[in-house]
C-alpha cells in the first residue's frame, strides 16, 4: 500500500464536507460547470475541492481512494470516482484496466481493500451483493443472469416473488412487468410470458435492466451492455439507457465500444492500470483522445485543458507501475 | 460488432415475423387470441421441436394399436384396469425422479429407498398387535424421505455429483433392506406380507361404479371451474388470457378422458363374480398429481426448482438458497418414493427384499423423460411423468400379455427411453441455436 498519506487525508475530508449537503437532485448544469472535477488518482488536494466543488450537487455515489490488491497485483489504486444522479457516466479501459473490479466493489461482490464509498453522503459498506441492492445499486453483468427457460415475467421476479393465498401472485407480478417494461419504452417484446430464450440480445438485455429497475434502483451498472449485440440491437440497448437517465437514475455503462459511450454517456471516466486517469463532461473528450487515455494515460489532445486530466504517467513512480 | 447475433426485425413489416418466431417457443395460450390462431402457434411449436405431449401421445396411441392387433385382450377392461395398477407405481416413481431431474440431478436409490419405507410400513401392520395404518404409512413415508435427505446434504455440502452418491445410495439402501428385512421379519425369506386391508386395497379394490362417476365429475367440475376463474381474473385485470374455446376445448379434453377411464373401471371384469369399479390408486396418482403440479406450478419453491435447473448462477444471485432448494428436492423425490413403495407392496401384497430396485428406477427415469422431463434441468411436469408411466407400463404390459419375456420388455423400453432423450436433445439444441 503505497498511498501517500497526505492523499489519505484529502479526500476523507471533502467526503464528509459533502455529507450534510442537500439531497440528490438531478443537477443537469453539472455538466457544464464541472470543468474542475478532473480527479486523477494522486492529483492534489486543488483537485479535492474542485470535486467536492461539483457545484453542491451531492454525487449519488462517491468513490473516495477505492484500492483493491489481489495478492501482489494491484487491481485498483486510489479511485475517486463521483457518480452524480440522473446522469449516464461511462467508464472505459483498456482489458485489464479495473473496470470489471471496480463495478464489482461497488456493487457488493467484494469489499474494497481501502478507501470509501459514500452512498448519497453516506459512507457504506458493502458486505454482499444485497446490501447494494438494498441500497438501489443494480448491477446487470454481462451474461445477464437470466433462466432461459424461465418467461419474462418469472425471470423479472425471481428471489421476489409476491405470494397471495398460498400462491404465486402471477397477476400483479405480470402487470408490474408489463407496467416496467412500458416505462423503459420496451415495444418488442409480443408477451411477457416468452421464455427468455425466444428473445434477442437486446431484447433480453432490457429484461434484465427492467428487472433491476422494477427494484427501485436508483444506479443501474451495466458490463459491457452492447458487446455481443448487432447494430439495430445495440440502438435498442442505447435508448433503454437513455430512458433510464429521463427517469432519474444514475446509469455506470462500463464499455469497449467509444461509438456507443460517445452516444450515450454524458460523463467519461478513464481506467489504465488500475488508475484512474481521466474524467469529466463527455465534451472535452472525443473518441481519439479516449483511446490515447486508454492505452497510454495521456493525450496531446488534452493538454490544453490540463485540468481535465490528471497524467499518472507523471507520477507514475507511485502507483501506477505495475509492480 | 458481433455478427453472430441475428438482427432483429425492424419495422412494422417484420412484425409477423417477430410474431412466427416467438410463437416457435412461446406458449400458445399466452399469445393466441382465437382458437384457429391457437392452433397455428402450437402447430409452429410443433415444427419447432417443442412439442410438448403430442409425441408422447401418438407414440402410445401407436404402441396400443400394435399391441391391440397381435392381441385382442389387450384392450380388455380387466387388461386395462390391471395396466392401471401396474402404470401407478412406474407413475409414482417417475414423478420422485421429476423433482431430481428437473434440478439437472438425477436419484438412484428410490428403487430400494421405497422398499425400505414399505418394509416398516409392512413390519408395524404384522399381527398381533399391528400399529394404526396411518402411522406405519407415515412411517414407510419418513424413512425414505430422510434417506434422500442425507443424499441431498452430501451432495449440497460436499458438492459430489448426485450420479455418484445416489449409486452409493442404492447400494447402501439394498444392504440396508436386507438388514432391516432381517431384522424386521427373521427366517421368513426376506418377505413380509400386507396386513392392512386399507392399503391392499389402493392397488386390490375399487371405488363403487356410482363413487367413480362422482368423483371423476367432481375432480373435471373443479378443474373447470379454476380454469375459467383463472381466465376471467386475468381478464379483468387487462392481461391476456387463453380464447374461451380453447377453455373449452381443455375441459372437455380432461372430461373426455375422465369418462373413458369411469367407463373402463365400471364394467365388469369379473369372471365368476362381477368385478366393477376404478381402483383407488387411480385416485391416488390423480390427489398426488395435483398437489405436486401446484407445488411446482404456483408456489416459490417450484419456481426455485425451475429457475435452479436452468441457469443455477442467476438463482444463486437472486439470493435462492440453492442448497435448501436441492436438498428439499431429494426428500420430495424420497417422500414420493414412500408413496411408491407402499403401493408397490400394496400391488405385490408383500413386501419383499426381491424387489428390481435398480430396474425399477431405471423404468422410472424412462417414465420422466418420455414424459418431457429435460435430463439437462429446468424442464418437465408431473404430468408428463404420468404419461410416460403409461407407456412404459403398456411396454410391460402388453409384452406380458404377448407371453415375451423379461428379454423383450427390457429391448422395448430401451428403445422407447432412447427415443426420448434423442427428443430431448434436439429439442434442447433446437431451442440454443436460436
Amino acid at each position: 500500500m503505497t498511498t501517500p498519506s497526505a492523499d489519505d487525508a484529502r479526500p476523507a475530508t471533502a467526503g464528509r464536507a459533502s455529507a450534510p449537503d442537500s439531497d440528490q437532485a438531478p443537477q443537469e448544469q453539472e455538466t457544464h460547470q464541472a470543468q474542475a472535477p478532473a480527479v486523477g488518482d494522486p492529483a492534489g488536494p486543488q483537485d479535492a475541492n474542485g470535486a467536492d466543488g461539483l457545484d453542491g450537487a451531492q454525487p449519488l455515489l462517491r468513490l473516495v481512494d477505492i484500492g483493491k490488491n489481489f495478492g501482489p497485483v494491484r487491481a485498483l489504486s486510489d479511485i475517486t470516482l463521483d457518480i452524480p444522479p440522473g446522469q449516464v457516466t461511462a467508464i472505459v479501459g483498456d482489458n485489464g484496466a479495473g473496470k470489471s473490479t471496480l463495478i464489482k466493489t461497488i456493487s457488493g461482490i467484494w469489499h474494497q481493500d481501502h478507501g470509501q464509498i459514500l452512498w448519497q453522503g453516506r459512507p457504506i459498506h458493502l458486505h454482499s451483493p444485497k446490501d447494494a441492492t438494498g441500497l438501489g445499486i443494480a448491477t446487470v453483468y454481462q451474461d445477464l443472469a437470466l433462466c432461459d427457460n424461465l418467461d419474462i415475467v418469472q425471470n423479472m421476479f425471481l428471489g421476489q416473488e409476491p405470494v397471495r393465498h398460498w400462491q404465486l401472485d402471477e397477476i400483479s407480478m405480470e402487470k408490474t412487468a408489463k407496467r416496467t417494461l412500458a416505462d423503459l419504452s420496451v415495444v418488442t417484446i409480443r408477451s411477457v410470458r416468452q421464455p427468455v430464450g425466444s428473445l434477442s440480445g437486446g431484447q433480453r438485455q432490457a429484461v434484465a435492466v427492467a428487472k433491476a429497475v422494477m427494484r427501485q434502483a436508483r444506479l443501474v451498472i451495466l458490463d459491457e451492455p452492447t458487446a455481443a449485440l448487432g447494430v439495430t440491437q445495440t440502438r435498442v440497448v442505447l435508448d433503454l439507457i437513455r430512458r433510464l437517465k429521463s427517469q432519474n437514475i444514475a446509469v455506470i455503462v462500463i464499455s469497449h465500444n467509444l461509438t456507443d459511450v460517445m452516444s450515450v454517456a454524458d460523463r467519461i471516466a478513464v481506467l489504465r492500470l488500475g488508475s484512474l486517469v481521466a474524467v469529466g463532461p463527455k465534451s472535452q473528450f472525443d473518441a481519439e483522445s479516449v483511446v490515447d487515455l486508454m492505452t497510454t494515460g495521456t493525450s496531446k489532445r488534452l493538454a490544453a485543458e490540463p485540468a481535465e486530466v490528471s497524467h499518472p504517467a507523471g507520477q507514475s513512480s507511485g502507483s501506477s507501475s505495475e509492480h | 460488432m458481433s455478427t453472430e447475433v441475428e438482427e432483429p426485425p425492424s419495422g412494422a413489416a417484420d412484425a409477423d415475423e417477430i410474431a412466427s418466431e416467438a410463437a416457435a417457443v412461446a406458449a400458445p395460450d399466452v399469445i393466441a387470441d382465437s382458437l384457429g390462431e391457437y392452433v397455428k402457434i402450437w402447430l409452429a411449436r410443433v415444427r419447432g421441436g417443442d412439442s410438448g405431449a403430442l409425441p408422447v401421445l401418438l407414440g402410445l396411441a401407436a404402441i396400443v394399436i400394435y399391441f391391440q392387433a397381435r392381441s385382442s385382450l389387450f384392450l380388455s377392461a380387466g387388461n386395462l384396469v390391471n395396466l392401471m395398477t401396474q402404470a401407478a407405481w412406474i407413475v409414482l416413481l417417475g414423478m420422485a425422479e421429476v423433482f431430481v431431474l428437473l434440478l439437472g440431478e438425477i436419484d438412484l436409490s428410490i428403487g430400494y429407498t421405497s422398499a425400505i419405507g414399505a418394509t416398516f410400513t409392512c413390519w408395524l401392520l404384522v399381527p398381533p398387535n399391528p400399529w394404526p395404518w396411518p402411522i406405519a404409512v407415515l412411517v414407510g413415508l419418513a424413512v425414505p424421505a430422510i434417506f434422500g435427505g442425507l443424499e441431498g446434504l452430501i451432495i449440497t455440502r460436499l458438492r459430489l455429483p448426485s450420479f455418484v452418491v445416489t449409486l452409493a445410495g442404492q447400494l447402501l439402501a439394498l444392504g440396508l433392506l436386507l438388514e432391516v428385512m432381517d431384522w424386521a421379519a427373521p427366517g421368513s425369506g426376506g418377505t413380509i406380507r400386507l396386513y392392512s386391508n386399507v392399503l391392499s386395497d389402493i392397488e386390490g379394490g375399487a371405488m363403487s361404479p356410482l363413487a367413480g362417476w362422482i368423483v371423476m365429475i367432481a375432480a373435471v367440475a373443479l378443474a373447470g371451474t379454476l380454469f375459467v376463474v383463472r381466465d376471467s381474473r386475468r381478464r379483468a385485470s387487462n392481461l391476456a388470457a387463453p380464447p374461451a374455446s380453447v377453455t373449452a376445448l381443455k375441459i372437455v379434453l380432461m372430461a373426455v378422458a375422465g369418462v373413458v377411464v369411469v367407463l373402463i373401471g365400471n364394467t365388469n371384469r369379473g369372471v365368476a363374480v362381477a368385478v366393477r369399479g376404478v381402483p383407488w390408486v387411480v385416485l391416488l396418482i390423480l390427489v398426488v398429481v395435483v398437489a405436486y403440479s401446484f407445488l411446482l406450478g404456483r408456489t416459490r419453491f417450484g419456481r426455485y426448482m425451475y429457475a435452479i435447473g436452468g441457469n443455477a448462477e442467476a438463482a444463486r444471485r437472486a439470493g435462492i438458497n440453492l442448497s435448501r432448494i436441492r436438498v428439499a428436492a431429494f426428500v420430495l423425490a424420497g417422500l414420493t418414493a414412500g408413496i411408491m413403495g407402499i403401493v408397490y407392496a400394496s400391488y405385490l401384497g408383500s413386501v419383499s427384499t426381491n424387489v428390481p430396485g435398480g430396474q425399477n428406477v431405471l423404468y422410472a427415469v424412462a417414465a420422466a423423460v418420455i414424459g418431457g422431463t429435460s435430463l439437462f434441468g429446468g424442464r418437465g411436469k408431473m404430468l408428463g411423468a404420468v404419461l410416460g408411466g403409461v407407456i412404459v407400463a403398456v411396454i410391460y404390459n402388453g409384452l406380458e400379455l404377448l407371453g415375451l419375456g423379461a428379454a423383450a420388455q427390457y429391448m422395448w423400453t430401451a428403445a422407447v427411453l432412447l427415443a426420448a432423450v434423442t427428443v430431448d436433445t434436439v429439442a434442447r439444441r433446437g431451442r440454443s441455436t436460436t
